[in-house]
């Protein structure tokens, strides 16, 4: 902006142009980079400090993140503001980092709907949870080491976010993985929490690296990093249209491949089928962690990441249809969302439970994506987050009321002895299901209703529909383990303090109503998100396509619910009594329970396959690179030897032996000097026989 | 040639011969004596009379004397118990046939370049005074000089080692 | 006995024998005395040397031969008096006249 204004000569129509495509970012777009460097700072001040100080600690973690939430919140009405009067809604701030070449490495931010609605989400449920911890991890030792943690978490996901250029995205991306890590093996003193957070580093890095690959192949095709950058972004106009036209065999085009392999990353953050097995394990670390990332915000960033760069994958679609790579996605959502709701019916750990029912709802999302567009997933996202957290929350306080005990088959009746948490966890478990007008109902909605319409694929209507009653079922069974019976555990159970329960009550209000921003009488939410305009219109439910949608899921949850009440209701069997659903069908409960085997399989194959690598490296290593070195060591020790020998006998030896020699010279000179004159007569004579010998020979004529 | 100097030469040889081989010393003495008397006559048989009756003078008059009261004041009448001979005298005697050897070779080399004179020089006592006093003056009284110190010198010698015995 | 080439040469002859003899003598017998007279015999066969190259040599007149055969007498005469002394010192000393057993001055 500044060197056209200093250069001699743009006519006034030249500038209207230029600030016509390059409008000048409000106050809040410039600064919006300061949503994720606040956290990040507080993370650095509180991992400086001399000692730890546990106030502090929390109260620069919980501080920051508040402000993150006021400038979320500033940024939020802004871009609603900037849509309800039908102006721009996406302004970008890009700046150069490094030019190398006659290339740049450009880094920036983007503030639209999109990043508006998470940003808000992240630190309002961020928030919650920190506020929860505080209470929660109250008897831990390493409470300000957990502070520093969050909030670095917090800020890197917000960087995530707003991040314009793909590589300031995948450094977020990447911190955020590492804060995963850390927290997962918080309590690392436990091997199974270490092993757990190196599985999900491991394999969360297996779909980065396709992440990666695909950044990569994205930058070398269209020479900028930047997603938006006034219609010569990646995402934007004539570059995406260069792409598309490019062919990367299997029927993709080089827009649909570069997408797929970043949805690689997302498969691996957010757990999708084949890379899905860290997460449960991921439930080593403390609740409020599993809340916070597993629930509400970094499984969701890969989502948000399809949704990011949905315009690559949908690009070249006929209207009303789908391309290669968005089939590809919706296949893998849904078969997720079947697998992981099969699993969590046989689960016993309260957490595991929440936790395959993320995997499972995380499908689901995937599947919105590619069925329907960002507004059908995101919908999905957000309330998600907001009923996920609450149900780990709760889940926290139950196990933090039960003594730390995980089993639900150890716990029962807490209806009773803790009344709030049951309350909310209902509400929660209820939204999750689908239970009609609650926050879940409406966005599980939206994606059958994309499902039942998309025209090409018919297949994953019916197993997402399968899926939501396994849904209804397993949540309604884990219920009435823990709430419903009779106690069965050891000692008594009692309530968790306040500001445990707080934060539950806010979640369990949001996760009731915010569905309502975004039913099909006022689709407010995914007018946001596509920039249109939103009526009310309540004649839309009566359609036969919304209307049937709507009764039909209802039923399906009704069903679900009912089938598990029948089975589990208020029974409560003994905890080494089998489950009743495995007493009729023990042939179904082995392998359920058994996680379908994937880890088995995994261990079988591919870390049997990097098992039998390390061994062949390590082989190589001692037998030859070690018996080269070793050889080579032996080499030139051997000169060495060579060298002293040479000096010892060579060297000194012959200087040695020269004195040697000539002390026995002297001696043996010396013998003749017997001191016997006769002697000495002798040597004379035949002296005398000599020279004249000589001079006689020579003076022969 | 003639036989006076072939008989003398045995003499003197033989004399030589009788002078290493003889176990007793004092015949050893004798015999070198007649030895010194066959050179003698020698050098009277080559015109050179006073070096010949000088050597009559100074070795059988002297010389001789002295070996004998060396031999005399050493005790040599006892013989030693190991013998006379040195034992390596095999060595000894090759040395010496050596020594000859180089010696006959070179005067026989030499007999075409040696001077014949048959002349007999006519030197007279006189002449041998003029030139003792004249030309080799010098000569003279450094052998005067050293006849003097080593008549000092043995009688030092043999003396000093009395005083010191005591 | 044949004739000689030259007289000379049969007292050249003689006079190598004589030294000879004079050497074997020194060498092989182990009284000092008897090595003493071997010398002697050497410088006789020396002086019989020179007095027989004056006779026939040129210039006799010059009386070199005489004059160094004469101062050799002399010579001679000092050094067996100085000898014989220094062996009766000795023989005072170590009570024999041996050289085999005079080694004290050995390397």
């Amino acid at each position: 902006m500044q060197e056209i204004l200093l250069t001699a000569g743009p006519s006034p129509s030249d500038v209207l142009r230029y600030l016509a495509s390059h409008p000048v970012p409000s106050a809040i777009a410039r600064n919006l980079w300061l949503i994720p460097a606040v956290p990040i700072v507080a993370s650095g001040i509180v991992a400086l400090l001399k000692q730890p100080r546990r106030k502090p600690a929390a109260a620069l973690a919980i501080g920051s993140l508040s402000i993150s939430l006021l400038l979320s919140i500033v940024a939020f009405a802004h871009v609603v503001a900037g849509w309800a009067h039908a102006s721009v809604v996406r302004e970008v701030v890009n700046f150069t980092w490094l030019h190398f070449g006659s290339s740049t490495v450009d880094l920036g931010w983007v503030l639209d709907p999109l990043a508006a609605i998470m940003l808000v989400m992240v630190s309002f449920v961020g928030l919650l949870i920190f506020i929860y911890s505080t209470g929660y991890m109250a008897h831990d030792e390493n409470y300000t080491r957990f502070f520093c943690f969050l909030s670095l978490f917090a800020g890197a996901m917000l960087g995530v976010v707003i991040s314009n250029s793909t590589l300031l995205l995948f450094m977020c991306w990447e911190i955020v993985g590492l804060t995963s890590y850390l927290l997962i093996g918080f309590w690392y003193q436990k091997p199974a929490a270490a092993a757990a957070a190196r599985k999900a580093f491991v394999t969360t890095r297996v779909g980065d690296i396709f992440f990666f690959l695909g950044i990569v192949w994205l930058f070398s095709q269209t020479g900028t990093l930047l997603l938006y950058n006034h219609g010569v972004g990646s995402l934007e106009g004539l570059v995406l249209a260069n792409l598309l036209s490019q062919h990367a065999g299997l029927g993709l085009s080089a827009a649909g491949a570069i997408g797929l392999l970043i949805f690689a990353g997302a498969v691996g953050k957010s757990g999708q089928l084949p890379l899905h097995v860290w997460l449960p394990d991921a439930m080593e670390g403390p609740t409020p962690v599993s809340a916070l990332i597993h629930a509400a915000t970094m499984v969701a960033a890969g989502v948000f990441l399809v949704a990011r760069v949905y315009p690559l994958m949908h690009a070249g679609a006929a209207p009303g249809g789908t391309t290669t790579s968005l089939t590809v996605v919706t296949w893998i959502g849904t078969a997720t969302a079947v697998f992981a709701a099969l699993i969590a019916v046989a689960q016993n750990d309260i957490k595991r439970i929440l936790a395959y029912s993320t995997v499972s709802q995380l499908g689901y999302m995937m599947a919105g994506l590619g069925l329907g567009g960002v507004a059908v997933g995101m919908f999905h996202l957000i309330t998600h987050a907001f009923f996920k957290a609450l149900l780990f929350l709760g889940a926290g306080s139950v196990i933090h009321g039960c003594h730390d005990e995980q089993d639900i088959r150890r716990m029962g009746g807490l209806r009773v002895d803790m009344p709030l948490t049951f309350a909310t966890y209902a509400i929660g478990m209820l939204a999750l299901s689908g239970f009609p007008l609650l926050a879940g109902f409406w966005s599980k909605d939206g994606i059958l209703e994309a499902a039942h319409r998309s025209g090409t694929i018919k297949g994953p209507f019916y197993l997402l529909i399968f899926a939501a009653l396994l849904t209804a079922f397993y949540m309604t069974r884990q219920v009435c383990y823990v709430f419903f019976g009779y106690w069965r555990g050891h000692g008594t159970a009692h309530e968790s303090p306040r500001v445990m329960t707080m934060p539950l009550a806010i979640l369990a209000v949001f996760a009731a109503l915010l569905g309502f921003i975004g039913t099909p009488a006022w689709p407010w939410f995914q007018s946001f998100l596509e920039n249109r305009t939103a009526a009310i219109d309540f004649r839309v439910l009566i359609e036969p396509s919304v209307g049937l949608l709507m009764l039909a899921s209802s039923l399906v949850v009704f069903v679900g619910l009912a089938l598990g009440w029948r089975l589990y209701g208020n029974k409560s069997p003994k905890p080494e009594a089998p489950d009743a659903l495995e007493q009729a069908a023990p042939w179904l409960w082995a392998p359920l329970r058994d996680r379908l085997y994937v880890d088995e399989f995994y261990r079988a194959t591919f870390i049997a396959l990097f098992g039998w690598l390390a061994r062949v490296a390590d082989w190589f290593d001692r037998r030859i690179w070690g018996k080269i070195v070793s050889l080579v060591a032996w080499l030139v020790g051997q000169w060495a030897k060579l060298n002293r020998a040479l000096d010892v006998y060579g060297v000194d030896g012959s200087f040695d032996k020269t004195c040697e020699e000539l002390s026995n010279g002297g001696g043996l000179l010396a013998r003749i000097q017997d001191g016997r004159v006769q002697d000495y007569l002798r040597i004379l004579a035949v002296a005398v026989i000599a020279l004249a010998g000589i001079l006689i020979w020579s003076s022969r004529p | 040639m003639n036989a006076v100097f072939y008989l003398l030469a045995a003499i003197t040889i033989a004399g030589g011969l009788a002078a290493i081989l003889l176990k007793h010393l004092i015949h050893a003495a004798l015999a070198v004596t007649v030895a010194f008397g066959g050179i003698a006559l020698l050098f009277l048989q080559l015109d050179a009379q006073f070096v010949g009756f000088a050597q009559f003078l100074v070795y059988i008059g002297a010389v001789a004397i002295l070996i004998v009261f060396a031999i005399l004041l050493t005790h040599g009448a006892e013989l030693p118990r190991e013998g006379v001979f040195s034992k390596s005298w095999i060595t000894a005697l090759i040395i010496a046939a050596g020594v000859f050897a180089v010696t006959g070779w070179a005067v026989l080399q030499s007999v075409d370049a040696v001077p014949q004179r048959n002349t007999v020089p006519a030197v007279s006592v006189h002449d041998i005074g003029n030139a003792l006093v004249g030309r080799y003056v010098l000569p003279l009284e450094i052998v005067g000089l050293l006849l003097t110190a080593a008549t000092i010198g043995a009688v030092i010698v043999a003396m000093l080692e009395k005083e010191r015995s005591r | 006995m044949t004739a000689f080439p030259s007289p000379l040469v049969g007292y050249l002859l003689v006079a190598a024998v004589l030294f000879a003899i004079g050497l074997a003598g020194a060498l092989v017998r182990r009284n000092a005395i008897i090595v003493l007279i071997g010398i002697e015999l050497m410088l006789n066969s020396a002086n019989l040397n020179l007095i027989a190259f004056w006779r026939f040599g040129p210039h006799p007149e010059a009386l070199t031969g005489m004059m160094f055969a004469i101062l050799s007498i002399a010579v001679a005469a000092a050094e067996a008096a100085v000898g014989l002394g220094l062996i009766i010192s000795i023989y005072r000393h170590t009570n024999t006249a041996e050289l085999d057993k005079i080694n004290r001055l050995k390397g």
